[in-house]
């Protein structure tokens, strides 16, 4: 376990548990759990024998030969999360919360979802486990990934609507919840990224911290050495806290989190937080969100549903003010650019969410010499956005 | 400890009856008309009001009062109206004021300027739905410096350790959700609402008063006997959503409100 967060959950300034009373005592409970899970060689050889079995864990670290003699700079590596059961990184998570909720006893698992690949995964795990799952969904995202909704279905889950303020991520969280707040007693929360109360931060970023750890050991057997640069996009920022954390004692290691650029700079056409945002309370959280002068989160965008989030993870906003991390953002038009080169040059489709980090390494690979490693956590794939892209550009499927 | 607040619970309980909290979101359905909807609470025989600030994300709300939030914030509504609100209510009235606000409204307008604000046109408490005991520290020193009280809030789900630390932060009275759930009716209260109400009345030595999920006035008539307050919320805001603009709100409001004040009678 890391140092941080305290143990009143703060990360430096940031993080801490704003919820209702209602959740105060199953947030505590939860936090212990968690802890003694992780003490607890057997629930960690039953978490560590699914990963390897059903998720097929150690992803690869593949060499993107031809993007980087394309790009013309550093040796570019690629950490496959997209080769996870599921498609996406997002199962790490699931499937470690689902077997923390068998373990507290509860019957059935809540999970909020914008893009479709965290309610996938949790809905897998579910069924995987045999639990009772529902997953809120904005009405918005529904329409944009109809393709998830039927495939949480298929796997069993109940999915719903939720059409309230901008119906999308931020508002499938409040429905979630004011549903675990119903329903405390039977239900555990699956909540999707570092986000959220305490411990919600802390665990998903130890449930993801597997990439980081398999990582760090790929790059020193098949580069020899460490990369100069780790690159992750950034939502709520799990996969970039999973690939992060193991770099973080590495001074000589850069790390980059990239968010949505969106549309341009006004309020309301990106998701860039750490650019365009400011300190406050949003979804149990002290962090950096997007909002208006009066307090209210202000609406966002990006091409990337798993992006288009007004706040992001506590421990993010730390490494942001304690300059460990740089943040930068990158526009839609360059998500969907290198979205289509990665295609072409390696024969794989990325996320769109994943696109982010790649437009920003075509913009600096060429400033590192070719002995130099750019590590890129590459956290999803793009089959969940290929009707998407192609409507965004005018082809008829 | 406010004065308003305190007096109120005294009369109440020297009239045999729990005293009414009464529950509105300010700018629903704008603005202009949540100062003639305090008075027309004050005529029903309200003893407390809880005026709610609206905000984006309302995650203790059901949907009656996100409803309302929505409406409010689309009519402009903002934290500094609120205050502006009862400042005008203030040249007339002593009815006690608790504000019910999310924190990032708060934490906006800059905390140490709120309670200073705040204290100055009048308020007498408040209630933060998403701040816990753990979180309260600096709320409730830069509210504790201008006399006005931060009302703590417990739920069936508080531990005696948690309900304990509320002990430290009450001053008048403490707040307890009676279900585990969100604002909004519910056709039955729990049955062990009253052991836990005496429950905490024992552990925090403060008057309890019971809000979420009433909304009917045998509901008030019942949790009347144990309670030394009764919170009446989505009820009064699904009138409001009902009649909308229409001046008849007012009137039909103020005999909805006598009707539970009728109810809050005890023995």
């Amino acid at each position: 376990m890391k140092r941080l967060p305290d143990e009143r959950g703060y990360f430096g300034a940031y993080g801490g548990r704003f919820v209702p009373e209602t959740l105060m005592a199953p947030l505590q409970e939860l936090e212990e759990a968690f802890r003694e899970a992780m003490r607890d060689k057997a629930f960690k050889r039953e978490l560590d024998g699914l990963l390897r079995d059903y998720c097929g864990r150690p992803t690869p670290l593949s060499f993107a030969q031809r993007f980087s003699a394309h790009l013309g700079g550093a040796r570019v590596y690629l950490k496959r999360e997209d080769l996870c059961h599921t498609g996406a990184h997002k199962i790490n998570n699931a499937l470690g919360q689902c077997l923390l909720a068998r373990r507290m006893g509860k019957v059935r698992v809540i999970a909020e979802t914008g893009a479709g690949q965290h309610g996938v995964a949790v809905a897998t795990a579910a069924a995987l486990l045999g639990l009772s799952c529902r997953i809120y969904m904005g009405t918005e995202d529904e329409r944009r990934q109809a393709l998830n909704v039927y495939r949480m279905r298929l796997l069993g889950a109940e999915v719903v609507g939720v059409d309230a303020g901008s119906k999308t991520l931020k508002d499938a969280i409040n429905e979630a919840l004011r549903d675990w707040v119903t329903n405390v007693h039977t239900t555990h929360y699956v909540m999707g990224s570092v986000l959220g109360p305490h411990p919600y931060p802390m665990m998903v970023r130890e449930f993801q911290a597997v990439i980081g750890a398999e990582a760090w050991l790929q790059m020193r057997k098949v580069y020899g050495g460490l990369p100069r640069l780790v690159v992750a996009c950034v939502g709520g920022g799990s996969n970039a806290a999973g690939i992060f954390t193991a770099f973080l004692p590495y001074q000589k290691v850069k790390l980059v989190g990239v968010e949505a650029g969106g549309r341009g700079p006004l309020l309301g056409h990106h998701a860039a937080r750490f650019a365009g945002g400011s300190p406050g309370v949003l979804h149990g959280t002290f962090t950096y969100l997007l909002q208006d002068a009066s307090g209210n989160t202000a609406p966002t965008h990006s091409i990337s549903a798993g992006l288009d989030y007004p706040a992001v993870g506590p421990e993010h906003a730390f490494w942001k003010d304690s300059r460990r991390v740089e943040y930068v953002h990158v526009s839609d038009e360059e998500a969907k650019a290198a979205f289509h080169l990665l295609a072409e040059l390696e024969g794989i489709v990325p996320a769109l969410e994943t696109a982010h980090a790649l437009a920003y390494v075509t913009k600096v690979a060429r400033s590192f010499s070719p002995a130099e490693a750019i590590l890129v956590n590459l956290s999803g794939r793009g089959d969940k956005d290929v009707a998407e892209v192609a409507r965004l550009e005018g082809v008829r499927l | 400890m406010s004065t308003r607040i305190d007096a109120a619970f005294r009369r109440a309980a020297k009239e045999k009856r729990a005293a009414l909290i009464a529950y509105i979101t300010a700018g629903d359905p704008t603005p202009a008309r949540t100062l003639e909807l305090l008075r027309a609470l004050e005529r029903g025989g309200v003893d407390v009001v809880e005026l709610g600030v609206p905000y984006s994300d309302p995650i203790a709300d059901g949907p009656i009062n996100c409803a309302a939030a929505e409406r409010a914030l689309a009519a402009g509504t903002t934290l500094a109206g609120v205050l502006q609100t009862i400042r005008e209510l203030r040249f007339t009235s002593q009815l006690p004021v608790v504000l019910f606000s999310y924190a990032n409204p708060v934490l906006a307008y800059g905390l140490s300027r709120f309670a200073l604000d705040a204290a100055t046109v009048g308020v007498d408490g408040v209630l933060l739905p998403d701040v816990p005991a753990e979180e309260a520290t600096p709320f409730h020193q830069q509210l504790r410096r201008v006399g006005v009280e931060l009302v703590p809030m417990l739920a069936p789900t508080s531990t005696r350790v948690r309900v304990k630390q509320a002990k430290k932060l009450a001053e008048s009275f403490v707040y307890f959700v009676s279900h585990t759930g969100v604002t909004g009716p519910q056709a039955q209260l729990p049955t062990e609402l009253e052991a836990q109400v005496r429950l905490v009345r024992k552990l925090t030595g403060r008057r309890v008063a019971v809000g979420f999920g009433v909304s009917k006035a045998e509901q008030v008539a019942r949790v009347a006997q144990f309670a030394d307050g009764v919170v009446v919320g989505s009820a009064l805001v699904a009138r409001i959503a009902q009649w909308g603009d229409d001046p008849e709100l007012v009137g039909d409001l103020q005999r909805f409100v006598q009707q539970l004040r009728a109810a809050t009678r005890r023995g």
